[in-house]
């Protein structure tokens, strides 16, 4: 019981508040020298694909965008899920401040992969069992943000968005499962993304690089995020006035 | 070094479109939502700082 | 008398009082669907293509439609609460709801599908299978619909907000649904669409009415 406390130390919002004010500087540093770093060994030191040519330095940048759009989904539902379950207000607010990160990531996501699909496959898009998930994963996070912002009351939108999100998560591998069958019921296509020939080094180390690029940067925009919802919702607070007097 | 040039290097081996149409989203997007964020956050910080100021002017 | 199937009596009975609302979704379905050859050309081979997939599409809008009004007028007079404070449990409360919506909004879904496979030169064979689907797709998405609305009580846009939450959560429905028809009509059994409708049957009946009476109980 000793422990707990100390567990949950940033759970009170001034306590994060205090934490992100002090991180954030720090993690697009992060973000932006592993983001350099990694363009780098993915443009001059990984060679030209026998296959897609240039075509294939997408990846760098497409893979990283889609792994974080998955995790920032399930980071979300589990704050939001949280915040629920143990009526605690931050961990709502970290899933709110989740949502529009996680959005983009899913747009870019499906954006680089359409501009890599044109050269490679020659369509723009598929409907393929990845796309078609990762395009409804897109649909998901506008449904909880257009559902937490319809509400005017913030707990229950909290709780409604908690629900919601959950229900999400739990139908993600259905869905994936689902289009991945109806695919391969209907003779997919005879093309492969995970097809490529076994990565040069090089590759996986760009792609790795950039990997920690977009989690540091997305840190860094979530916990501003979260930052100026914790003002927001926390105004009458007695830290809060004090704050902005001290930073006037 | 796989750039003879830099006219090679953003023609990208006739992809060019392409990859940099995917980097220019994704680097116009990663500017723009940090600038959204800190912006959120300033008004946050100036709503607070408006209510606290109608409070002392009562 | 079992409070569940008081709560159904009511509900049928109210609609009945309206039988020209009750009937909006169907009419819609068949409407909507009607467009689709106007729209896309009257060639025989596209339409008996594209004609599982139109009217599981459909089906889905309509049976949105007619969601609002799930809880929407016993929240606003406050019989809602009122029911959610009895004896009768909150999945209890979620299950009758349902299974009334599905009544009125899913069987006559399902009785007027022969007509759209016709209008569409569906086979048969090819219009049974459709009905079987529905037969086992209404019901869930009645269930999942009950969830969306309950989450949406009283918003100002909850139409637009209901669909926007639920279709994604119903694609699965649609795609093994429709898939069925396409894959009898292109010579493959269908058997493994139907299975995993029925799978997906069980699941959502023991999930979204505990998911429903949570949301009501978050939104009242």
């Amino acid at each position: 019981m000793k422990n707990l406390p100390r567990l949950f130390y940033f759970a009170a919002p001034s306590r994060f508040y205090w934490l992100a004010s002090k991180a954030v500087p720090w993690l697009y540093a992060i973000a932006a020298a592993f983001a350099v770093w990694g363009l780098y060994v993915g443009f001059f030191v990984a060679p030209t694909d026998a296959t897609q040519g240039d075509s294939y330095r997408i990846i760098f940048i497409h893979v990283p965008a889609a792994w974080m759009s998955m995790v920032i989904y399930l980071a979300m539902a589990g704050w939001a899920a949280f915040g629920w379950a143990a009526n605690a207000r931050l961990a709502s607010m970290m899933a709110r401040a989740l949502a529009p990160t996680g959005a983009a990531f899913t747009f870019l996501a499906l954006w680089t992969g359409a501009f890599w699909g044109k050269p490679t496959w020659g369509a723009w898009w598929v409907w393929d069992a990845r796309l078609t998930s990762e395009l409804i994963l897109l649909f998901l996070y506008l449904g909880f943000m257009a559902l937490v912002e319809a509400i005017d009351d913030t707990r229950r939108a909290d709780h409604a968005g908690a629900l919601l999100a959950i229900v999400g998560a739990v139908n993600v591998p259905i869905i994936y499962f689902s289009v991945r069958w109806w695919n391969t019921l209907h003779q997919g296509s005879s093309i492969s993304m995970t097809a490529a020939p076994k990565m040069a080094h090089a590759m996986v180390e760009a792609m790795l690089l950039m990997t920690v690029a977009f989690w540091a940067y997305a840190f860094a925009v979530v916990f501003r995020r979260c930052s100026a919802i914790v003002l927001e919702r926390e105004r009458g607070a007695d830290w809060v006035q004090a704050l902005a007097r001290k930073e006037g | 070094m796989n750039w003879n040039s830099a006219s090679d290097f953003f023609a990208m081996g006739g992809y060019g479109l392409y990859v940099w149409g995917s980097y220019g989203v994704t680097a116009t997007w990663m500017l723009l939502e940090p600038v959204l964020a800190a912006r959120r956050h300033r008004a946050a910080l100036q709503a607070v700082r408006e209510t606290e100021n109608e409070g002392e002017e009562r | 008398m079992n409070p569940m199937l008081a709560l159904l009596a009511r509900d049928l009975r109210l609609a009945s009082r309206r039988p020209a609302e009750a009937l909006l979704p169907v009419v819609f379905f068949v409407v909507a669907a009607s467009l689709f050859p106007l729209g896309v050309g009257p060639e025989a081979n596209t339409l008996k293509t594209i004609a599982p997939g139109i009217v599981w599409v459909c089906a889905l809008l309509s049976s949105m439609l007619s969601l609002g009004s799930m809880y929407g007028s016993d929240y606003a007079d406050g019989s809602l609460e009122q029911m959610l404070i009895s004896s009768m449990s909150g999945f209890e409360l979620a299950v009758a709801k349902c299974f009334a919506h599905w009544l009125m909004t899913g069987v006559p879904l399902l009785l007027v599908s022969p007509l759209l496979g016709l209008l569409f030169g569906l086979g048969w064979e090819a219009i049974g299978l459709l009905a079987l689907g529905l037969l086992l797709g209404t019901p869930i998405l009645s269930m999942m619909g009950g969830m969306g609305a309950a989450l949406t009580l009283g918003l100002r846009n909850s139409a637009v907000l209901i669909l926007l939450i639920v279709l994604p959560l119903c694609i699965p429905v649609l795609i093994f649904g429709a898939g069925a028809v396409s894959a009898a009509e292109a010579g493959l059994a269908p058997d493994g669409h139907f299975y995993l409708l029925g799978a997906m049957l069980l699941l959502t009946s023991l999930g979204a009415p505990v998911a429903t009476a949570a949301a009501l109980r978050i939104s009242v």
